[in-house]
């Protein structure tokens, strides 16, 4: 800096101003922060312990039952649930939100009806409803309404454990994704479909190939979010008897009486994938936040090709 | 001779904000009429009725003599459906004040993305077609760029190669050099003007008055959602008849 001959300058020659320049610099002082973090380290270590130290947590049968053939069929189970429930849930959404934002008013009031009830309805009470539905219907039919009928199915052999924790997971997803795929379309601008319009594009071509492509990438952070509720979500099919992670987990510890360990199994594999979920989610929200920046937009574009992409051009 | 566009005593309003006041105007193939007013004065609102991003209250717009968002069935009207709109929509390219390309593509699948999706042109067709135009607006080079990485000045010209990319028989631009940097907005006016020379059926909302004295045929004040005074660019400029053309032009000029 080149204030030389400015007022301040002058003043400080004379001896009015005493310049900061050079001098030591002290930090402030957090004294509390030693004090609170003594106290935390035994806390955790008092934790550590008994984890460690206490015999009931039985680690040899833990470590014997990790990589266990059933325990890992369950963890397979698990996966197979959540993925199959998201993806159901999400295309439904993707409809409700669709319908939700309609010109249609009937449209518009089936959509609410579906959110009121799916969001209201807890997912295990749904579950057990599913799997008990043919007491209230026996029968399955397909066919013309009022006429004949052309297909039928045993309702017991249609809505198996699976089909039932299936149903209960992804309507009650479907509901909650519907309300955040409505806000990402909401959150796209107007000028969008206006563009999209003038080019001579239908109203369908205008969600598909512009609005929901832009919504979607938008709704990535909380559908991540859902994706890993969902995993662990899974683990209420166990009341439907469905041999996931934590129901495996439950027929070993039957047998053997080992409840605590192979409770510990399940956790450590639930905390695996969600660890597992959670990094991919910083991933991907990383790089969504570059590609919206303009210096790093070209680099990182080819990298997010495994994005919800509607119809690629 | 059948005007290419016809714009017929449209009314619009906003509930109690009445827009459009009985507008009319002839847009004659190879013309270019530039619309000027002061803002709210509803020279957007016209271009938005014109290709129907707004429904008209009253009054009928015609492309090629053909109602826009109906079909003569006998003696009456009956509305179109929303391919059928959309199909008549293509025929006109409108340039937005706000760019609008789509961020999710780039610049090269902005272009084809009419042609591709709405025209059925195959792919290849549509990129040999959509370089020629970005040559045409100098960004060949800037093809495989997201849109967020140009310019206002570079967006707003990519915008323009993809309505030409659809053909049209007609472009609206409403107000495309507004929400540009002044440094920016030469180059814009430039492509606009080439098009013009071209023979391009143009209307132009615009606070440009250079250019609408330069390139227009005709020029359309408008205030208070009327058409208070159109002609040629010399006697507008020249010698207007109103009033309120006058003290619009001494503040603007």
């Amino acid at each position: 800096m080149t204030i030389a001959g400015s007022p301040a300058d002058q003043a400080a020659q004379g001896g009015g101003f005493r310049s900061a320049e050079g001098a030591r610099k002290v930090p402030l002082r957090h004294p509390w922060w030693w004090v609170g973090g003594a106290l935390l380290i035994l806390v955790i270590g008092m934790f550590v312990q008994l984890l460690v130290t206490n015999k009931n947590m039985d680690w040899s049968t833990v470590l014997r039952f990790l990589f266990d053939g059933e325990i890992l069929k369950g963890l397979l189970r698990t996966l197979e649930l959540t993925v199959l429930a998201m993806v159901i849930g999400l295309a439904l959404g993707i409809l409700l939100a669709v319908m939700r934002l309609s010109a249609n008013p009937l449209f518009r009031a089936v959509s609410w009806l579906w959110l009121w009830f799916f969001r209201g309805v807890p997912p295990l009470v749904q579950m057990v409803f599913w799997f008990n539905l043919a007491t209230l219907l026996p029968k399955l039919k397909l066919g013309i309404p009022y006429g004949p009928v052309l297909a039928s199915w045993d309702t017991n052999t249609v809505i198996s454990a699976f089909t039932a924790a299936i149903l209960g997971l992804s309507l009650t997803e479907s509901a909650y994704a519907a309300e955040m795929i409505r806000a990402g379309i909401q959150a796209v601008s107007k000028g969008q479909t206006e563009a999209a319009l003038s080019i001579g594009m239908s109203r369908f071509q205008v969600m598909r190939r512009v609005v929901l492509p832009q919504a979607l990438r938008i709704v990535v952070p909380p559908i991540g979010n859902d994706l890993i509720s969902m995993l662990k979500f899974t683990s209420l099919v166990s009341v439907l008897a469905t041999p996931d992670l934590l129901y495996s987990a439950q027929m070993i510890y039957s047998r053997n009486y080992k409840t605590i360990p192979l409770l510990l199994v399940a956790t450590i594999w639930y905390l695996v994938l969600t660890t597992l979920l959670t990094v991919a989610q910083q991933q991907v929200e990383k790089r969504l936040k570059t590609t919206h920046h303009r210096s790093g937009a070209m680099k990182n574009v080819k990298r997010l090709r495994f994005l919800p992409s509607f119809g690629k051009a | 001779m059948v005007p290419l566009l016809r714009v017929e005593k449209v009314n619009k309003a906003f509930g109690a904000n009445h827009v459009l006041r009985d507008v009319s105007l002839d847009v004659h193939a190879g013309q270019v009429q530039c619309v000027i007013g002061p803002s709210g004065s509803g020279k957007s609102t016209l271009l938005r009725c014109v290709n129907r991003l707004e429904v008209p209250d009253s009054g009928h717009v015609y492309l090629d003599g053909q109602p826009m968002g109906f079909r003569w069935k006998g003696d009456a009207l009956r509305e179109m459906t929303s391919s059928q709109l959309a199909a008549q929509r293509r025929q006109m390219g409108m340039v937005f004040q706000g760019f609008h390309l789509f961020p999710h593509r780039r610049v090269i699948e902005n272009v084809i993305e009419g042609p591709v999706v709405v025209g059925g042109v195959d792919r290849a067709t549509a990129r040999e077609r959509a370089m020629e135009l970005l040559s045409k607006v100098g960004l060949a080079d800037k093809a495989e760029a997201y849109p967020d990485s140009l310019s206002g000045g570079q967006q707003q010209r990519v915008a323009i190669a993809r309505s030409l990319a659809m053909r049209p028989k007609l472009m609206l631009f409403d107000e495309p050099t507004s929400a540009l940097d002044p440094e920016l907005v030469g180059d814009v006016l430039a492509v606009m003007r080439d098009l013009a020379d071209e023979g391009m059926t143009m209307v132009v909302v615009t606070h440009e008055m250079g250019f609408a004295r330069d390139v227009a045929d005709h020029v359309v004040f408008m205030d208070g959602g009327c058409v208070v005074e159109a002609g040629p660019p010399g006697h507008i400029f020249g010698a207007p008849e109103h009033e309120r053309t006058r003290s619009f032009l001494a503040r603007v000029l």
